[in-house]
């Protein structure tokens, strides 16, 4: 489904003079449907910066990210259009960010559901299906039609992770999701995922707990701090 | 025309003044002006080319002076572009609108596109009422029932949440917020393919700036508008839009996908934008 080739990202800081920042260094792998990708790696590694570039929310430097879609048409990520790339968003590749970005004022349910409709699917159905979710990750009935603007960290991310594997993408982007969640939390999360493997879904995370991590891993791509030209 | 692409822009320029042969080159961010050297002339719009496709939300951000306002004016027909090529999907036969006579540009305009401008003095007509800005759009796009009017405005009114007493009020009497719904549902009236929103929020306190919001996010994604969303706010960028344009100096530095735009900028007028951000 993915094949990554040599894939390098350096940020140039114009409003700092041109410095450049080096996130990552010639990145290749594999990966195929219901296949998880492990990125390890100590903080600074550049993880994030690689999930980032898969995204598209940063661009790569150097590097092909070969994907092929359910149509079987094979673009390289890093240099398709935009709206190939929103499409994709829209209908295959889901992303756990680290962080929780919330729409404000749009209920859980709705920004849960929201993201089904947009795939297409009806309104009924979409509702249900987010329901059976927040259930299942044990969000509070009260706060189902409550913007989670005002959740703790946990909640966030439990919506965040809902949002992204409601419509069952082919490929999930995990950045830290379970890294504000208690143990019987993050088991729940840990079961989710892997019943989307068990359905074909490819994976590529990171996770903190590198138990975890390597419980879950096919494979495991090890990230170091790209070293910059001798000074520290 | 590509697939599903509704508008195609090439090359859109808009000067003010005489010009020369050297406005182009000696105006833009390399030169931190809009305004040519040898001549005078005020470059608004430089060489500005993009696809907006069907359903799509387009941000446009940028300082004052960027030409944002401008371009948004040139492609509804407000401002007389010096050149450059529109082409909408389904009109014309894909061929250039800009060179049109200016009687088919304004019925293709209320046809076609729907414009809610920052300022309401410049949308609406303060003289007669709410209801009937938005019916004088109907009538213009030759509908001619008058109860079908009355029903078709009060039902725009009510999905812009305007309460049905405010029908037969003067806009001059009603707040920011609510003069701003009036012109969305006027935007509306026709079903346009596309709507062009010009700083619809500046000015406006923060509580109705996020009413407003919500109620452009859900009316794109229930009538699958496309949109064109012209702001200096980031933050409203980030909410609405799906790629943006960012202009300085009357071009475009950077177009790509609004996160990656906001997150990994590329030029350094984006990147300075993007940190200045509070």
């Amino acid at each position: 489904m993915m094949r990554c080739e040599g894939l390098s990202k350096t940020f140039l800081m114009h409003t700092r003079g041109g410095t450049r920042i080096p996130a990552f260094n010639d990145v290749s792998f594999r990966l195929s449907g219901g296949e998880f990708l492990g990125i390890n790696g100590p903080s600074g590694a550049g993880k994030s910066s690689l999930l980032k570039c898969l995204y598209r929310t940063y661009l790569p430097s150097r590097g092909a990210i070969w994907y092929t879609d359910a149509a079987s048409q094979t673009r390289d990520l890093a240099a398709a259009d935009e709206h190939a790339i929103l499409r994709l968003r829209r209908h295959e590749i889901g992303y756990i960010s680290q962080f929780f970005p919330v729409i404000p004022r749009v209920s859980a349910l709705d920004t849960i559901a929201d993201s089904m409709v947009a795939r297409g699917f009806a309104r009924e159905t979409s509702l249900l299906r987010a329901r059976e979710l927040l259930d299942r990750l044990a969000i509070p009935r009260s706060l189902w039609g409550l913007s989670p603007s005002t959740f703790s960290g946990g909640e966030k991310q439990r919506i965040n992770i809902i949002h992204a594997i409601i419509a069952r993408p082919r490929l999930l982007l995990l950045d830290e999701p379970t890294a504000s969640l208690d143990a019987v939390a993050a088991r729940d999360v840990v079961s989710l995922i892997k019943e989307l493997k068990g359905e074909g879904t490819a994976m590529i995370g990171i996770f903190h707990d590198r138990a975890l991590l390597m419980s879950l891993s096919d494979q495991v791509v090890e990230m170091a701090p790209v070293r910059v030209g001798g000074v520290a | 025309m590509d697939d599903g692409v509704l508008l195609s822009v090439r090359d859109l320029r808009k000067r003010y003044g005489p010009g020369c042969e050297f406005c182009c080159e000696l105006t833009g961010p390399e030169h931190s002006t809009n305004i040519c050297p040898r001549c005078g002339s005020v470059t608004a719009v430089n060489s500005v080319s993009f696809d907006l496709k069907e359903g799509e939300i387009l941000g446009v951000v940028g300082e004052s002076g960027s030409g944002k306002s401008t371009l948004v004016q040139c492609i509804y027909f407000d401002q007389d572009a010096t050149h450059g090529e529109i082409r909408v999907s389904g009109h014309g036969n894909g061929d250039d609108i800009l060179g049109l006579p200016r009687s088919t540009k304004r019925k293709l305009r209320s046809r076609l596109m729907g414009m809610v401008y920052q300022n309401p003095l410049r949308g609406l007509r303060m003289d007669i009422t709410s209801g009937a800005n938005v019916a004088e759009k109907l009538l213009e796009a030759d509908v001619f029932h008058f109860a079908r009017i009355r029903e078709r405005a009060a039902a725009l009114l009510a999905r812009t949440e305007i309460p049905e007493a405010y029908i037969d009020r003067f806009p001059k009497s009603l707040s920011g917020g609510m003069q701003q719904r009036i012109q969305i549902a006027k935007a509306l009236a026709n079903n346009p393919p596309l709507i062009l929103l010009d700083e619809v929020t500046s000015g406006l306190d923060v509580s109705v700036q996020a009413r407003v919001l919500d109620l452009i996010r859900e009316l794109q994604r229930e009538l699958k508008i496309s949109m064109i969303v012209v702001s200096h706010d980031m933050g409203v960028i980030r909410l609405l839009a799906d790629r943006t344009l960012v202009m300085k100096d009357g071009c475009v530095v950077e177009q790509g996908l609004t996160d990656q735009v906001l997150e990994d900028p590329q030029h350094s007028y984006t990147q300075l934008l993007v940190h200045s951000a509070l």
